[in-house]
């Protein structure tokens, strides 16, 4: 890199409360390829939940915050398809000085890592059996296409297992969980099976509000399947538990 | 035939016509419970899914016929005024009359004035959705007309005394062995009966509806219909069908009527060439369906003698009057939205309580009847905005940004147009309690100070935390389990480790002021 | 315009009113203003160009038929009654509709032959075995052929109620290659029917059915050169037939 680029993260207001690994890992795995990550603390939430239900009010705040808080960044990086999506798909519909300026300078991790970066390989270690869900925003609202895949392909030790009707939504959908459970919960089952029926001992994504649903349905089922953000995958280098377990920490749903 | 024929329309057995849902979550959560139902839907989606994709990939120019199909369409909607004007003159010059139809009761009250003016105390119908929307069958039956349906899914539909549950294939929610039953039971309260031993082959269950059907056919003077396209340079009527019925009703019978809305015409013939290509591949994923009948006015000698064309708006000026909703009214009622979406296939399509259901339904009918009740008011959000259906749409109706649309307006109201006249809506109620939630989750977001002092609380009392929540969060902890809190925030562990150092303060956006009040 | 059709007319007024309501929803958008114009980028056809063009086409015709189960047969033109009379006995068909323009000759002479008369009703045609007729054109692309209501096609009851349709294709000549291709040979005027094989249902758990209200078995007959490529040139014999 010529010149160093400014990279912030977004961590997202899921990942900071409930799944602060996948923070982590991200920074980790940047540092390791040589890229300086910034944090800026005035970031919040990306109003995905507040818009997705109808508020589009109580977004407005949270777009500018999100502007502002960015502003002078080359790249803004997030571990989550679904905020990626939001930022670059809704908040340049907002009248926001430099909403729109940020959406466009915002990334999801792997378009970061295969477009800018221009890795596959990111040294990473996992030895196990892992599926993948595509994740809808991911799939659909970005396009990730096989970035996802390709990065997954490079780690060493691991083995990449094929997931039945792999573009088909977990069910999650923010507050639709909520809203219409019995649903929800049908189409979280029909994905855990799926998942299940792979014989991987983990599940991994590019969202963890996803995983947290596919997570939590497994749980309750008693399986023994791990979910696991994609970033934690790829900052695993087996020196640490890397090697023999999924990662320590505090992803409570799914020890 | 005389009026006194037995049994119509009134039923010595009381139907199992479903009735209005209170609201989407409460009926699909019990369609969720009809496992027969639940196989027999996603048996049929999956089947026609595949189908279609291969359909499609056929084609290797399909962005850009989808490109113009939305573009024509696009063209139609803002230019709709000239487009039906030229529409009537051609069809009037043609020998048609034309007729006008604000509302339902407009519509079927022309209609029933048609039916009377002949004499005839019967009609045959080719599956329309524009009828079924305005509940033509039910309001002929009142003015003592039958309406028999001849679409052979409509048909098992009208003889169970059912409601329809997809666009396409409306008897979708049946399966063989109840479809025998149904022929069994009623055929013979409707004219030629089911054979006693009729098994529940579909090639046998076809054959007695089509001698069923036959002699309604050969004897009907007034037939029903909608149609797909209407062109207006031409004035030419297009309905694409595969049993057959469909040429039946529209040429055997001296009157015909057609009862369409107002967004489905089209501007030229060539325009045609587009969406004969998009639909049959999206429908029923063939190259082309197996019949497609087009009628311009009468033909001397050919068919019917008279024609009426009822365009019908009920609703849709209204939906033309929302610059987001308005590319609803670009849709060809093809199914495919259904036919991929996770929630159609699990919900069925009685849970939408209307004549459309699936995705376009929970866009169209929330805004051709407003969010005025429980039920339309729900239906916005019975989708987990996965894009499925955007994606497959054959003429590009973005849905999930017209479902997020429509939640703005049940929860934060706004100005819209009904009947024709501009209303401020005021925000639904039982929404009060979302509302404040939200309200102080973005108060909350907008202040990480708050979030920071929450997050360090939730860490400190994590081992406390209930497995199960009480409330709202109960329908998430019902059937998954919550993650727990970690003890430390991502926000804390960078203060903890980073404050200092590296990385954190390098670019302008730190150094603003942190929390809003 | 009929009494009724006056009297049911309510029409007129709400004629004003719709049209009011659509250009208040348009929001004063002069006419045609902000009305971007169509992108026409799709293909005009998927078939390539190349000398062999229009044998290809009649080969994906066939095709396309086929694989919607319509039976299909190809002939020179010379052994075209022989087909006829051996397609129509093999259903045992005894009497057939048979538009004004098809030519005499097509026919056996065994046939009884039912007139295409506006006054033969529904009941009268559904006693005929067969009906013969020509087409307007036929689609490759999609395995459709075109009936116009022209003399050799008739009325369009006359297709519809019989049970077995023998249709009757010059090949390359009426052959176009795709939709694009076919509309602008088409006089939207003429009453239309489209036909891709036998009528067919899924309306059964989504299994196909053929054969429900329409003619049960459509037979399509390509007449014209079978053997080089579809130019003029006499194509050798013996080559006819299923």
């Amino acid at each position: 890199m010529a010149e160093r680029m400014r990279v912030g993260l977004f961590i997202t207001c899921v990942n900071d409360t409930l799944y602060p690994d996948t923070g982590r890992a991200v920074v980790t795995l940047l540092e390791r390829l040589g890229v300086e990550v910034g944090f800026p603390e005035a970031q919040s939430c990306c109003g995905q939940p507040q818009f997705n239900t109808g508020y589009r009010s109580e977004t407005e705040p949270l777009v500018r915050r999100y502007a502002e808080a960015f502003a002078g960044y080359d790249h803004i990086v997030t571990p989550s398809g679904s905020c990626a999506a939001m930022v670059r798909d809704h908040h340049p519909g907002f009248a926001v000085p430099g909403a729109a300026d940020a959406a466009r300078r915002t990334l999801e991790l792997t378009e970061f890592l295969v477009d800018v970066l221009g890795v596959t390989d990111v040294g990473a270690y996992y030895p196990h059996t892992v599926t993948y869900h595509p994740t809808c925003h991911g799939l659909r609202a970005l396009g990730l296409g096989d970035r996802p895949r390709r990065l997954l392909e490079r780690v060493r030790g691991l083995e990449l297992v094929e997931l039945p009707g792999a573009e088909e939504c977990c069910g999650f959908g923010g507050t639709f969980a909520v809203k219409n459970a019995a649903v929800s919960t049908s189409m979280g089952r029909d994905k855990a099976r799926a998942v299940v029926s792979t014989g991987a001992s983990a599940v991994c994504t590019v969202d963890n509000s996803c995983l947290m649903h596919i997570g939590g349905v497994l749980r309750r089922a008693g399986s023994p399947v791990r979910p696991v953000h994609l970033a934690e995958i790829l900052a695993s280098t087996g020196e640490s538990a890397g090697a023999t377990g999924h990662g320590t920490g505090t992803r409570g749903a799914i020890r | 035939m005389s009026g006194t024929f037995l049994g119509m329309p009134r039923r010595a057995v009381p139907g199992n016509r479903p009735g209005a849902p209170r609201d989407f979550p409460t009926a699909a959560e019990a369609a969720g419970r009809n496992t027969t139902l639940l196989e027999n839907l996603r048996h049929a989606t999956h089947t026609i899914r595949d189908k279609r994709a291969r359909a499609v990939a056929e084609l290797s120019d399909w962005p850009e016929l989808r490109a113009a199909g939305a573009a024509i369409k696009d063209e139609v909607l803002l230019r709709l005024d000239d487009h039906l004007e030229r529409l009537e003159e051609a069809v009037t010059a043609a020998g048609g009359t034309v007729h006008w139809a604000a509302d339902a009761d407009e519509a079927n009250r022309i209609v029933t004035e048609l039916v009377h003016a002949t004499g005839e105390t019967e009609a045959i119908k080719v599956k329309s959705m524009a009828t079924q929307e305005i509940g033509l069958n039910e309001a002929l039956a009142g003015a003592g007309i039958t309406a028999y349906e001849t679409d052979l899914a409509e048909l098992i539909v009208q003889l169970g005394d059912d409601l329809p549950s997809h666009i396409l294939v409306p008897a979708i929610h049946r399966n063989r062995a109840e479809i025998r039953d149904i022929f069994r039971e009623r055929m013979g309260e409707w004219g030629r009966a089911a054979p006693g031993d009729l098994t529940d082959r579909p090639a046998e269950l076809a054959e007695a509806a089509r001698l069923h059907l036959r002699e309604k056919f050969l004897r009907a003077r007034v037939g029903i219909s909608g149609a797909n396209f209407m062109v207006a340079e031409t004035g030419t009527m297009v309905v694409v069908e595969s049993e057959g019925n469909g040429r039946m009703c529209l040429t055997l019978p001296e009157t015909l009527i057609s009862v369409v809305g107002i967004e489905k015409v089209v501007p030229t013939w060539r325009d045609l060439e587009v969406f004969l290509q998009l639909l049959p591949r999206s429908s029923t994923a063939e190259r082309m369906n197996p019949y497609t009948t087009m009628w311009t006015g009468t033909t001397e000698g050919d068919g019917p003698r008279e024609f009426h064309l009822v365009l019908l708006d009920n609703g849709r000026t209204d939906v033309l009057a929302d610059t987001v909703g308005r590319q609803a009214l670009r849709c060809i009622r093809c199914s495919a939205c259904l036919n991929v979406c996770p929630v159609y296939e699990r919900a069925g399509g009685h849970a939408y309580g209307s004549a459309y259901p699936g995705p376009i339904g929970a866009i169209l009918t929330p805004q051709l009847r407003g969010v005025g009740s429980e039920l339309d008011a729900s239906l916005p959000y019975a989708s987990s905005l996965c894009g499925a259906c955007y994606e497959v749409c054959p003429v590009a109706i973005d849905i999930p940004r017209v479902l997020v649309h429509l939640r703005e307006r049940v929860v934060e109201g706004g100005e819209v147009t009904v009947r024709g006249s501009r209303v401020r809506l005021r925000p639904a109620r039982g929404h009060a309690a979302e509302r404040a939630v939200m309200r102080a989750a973005r108060w909350a977001l907008d202040h990480p100070g708050v979030v920071r002092a929450g997050q360090r609380a939730a860490g400190r009392t994590r081992r406390l935390h209930p497995r199960r929540l009480p409330g709202p969060g109960a329908a998430w902890t019902a059937s998954r389990d919550l993650p727990e809190v970690p003890a430390e925030s991502f926000r804390r562990w960078w203060r903890r480790t980073r404050e200092a150092g590296a990385g954190g303060g390098t670019a302008s956006g730190d150094g603003q002021r942190e929390d809003r009040s | 315009m009929s009494d009724h059709a006056r009297a049911a007319g309510t029409a007129h007024g709400s004629r004003e009113v719709v049209l009011g309501r659509i250009r208040r929803a348009l929001g004063g958008t002069g006419p045609g203003a902000g009305v971007p114009p169509v992108p026409r980028r799709y293909l005009a056809s998927h078939l390539p160009e190349g000398p062999d063009r229009a044998a290809t086409a009649v080969e994906l015709l066939a095709e396309n038929l086929a694989d919607y189960r319509a039976l299909v047969h190809r002939v020179e033109p010379e052994g075209l009654p022989a087909l006829i009379a051996r397609l129509l006995a093999a259903r045992g068909a005894r009497s057939a509709v048979v538009p004004p323009g098809v030519p005499d000759a097509w026919l056996p002479a065994d046939i009884t032959r039912v007139a295409d008369d506006p006054a033969i009703g529904a009941a009268e045609l559904d006693a005929v075995d067969s009906v013969v007729t020509g087409c307007a054109l036929a689609i490759a692309e999609t395995g459709t052929i075109v009936l116009d209501g022209s003399p050799d096609q008739g009325r369009r009851r006359i297709t519809l109620i019989p049970d077995h349709h023998l249709c009757v294709v010059r090949v390359p000549d009426q052959v176009v290659a795709s939709l694009p291709e076919a509309m602008p040979r088409l006089v939207p005027h003429r009453p239309q029917t489209w036909i891709s094989g036998p009528s067919a249902t899924s309306d059964i758990e989504l299994d196909r059915v053929e054969g429900v209200h329409g003619p049960r078995v459509l037979e399509v007959v390509l007449v014209g050169p079978t053997g080089n490529g579809g130019t003029a040139d006499p194509a050798p014999p013996g080559t006819t037939g299923p």
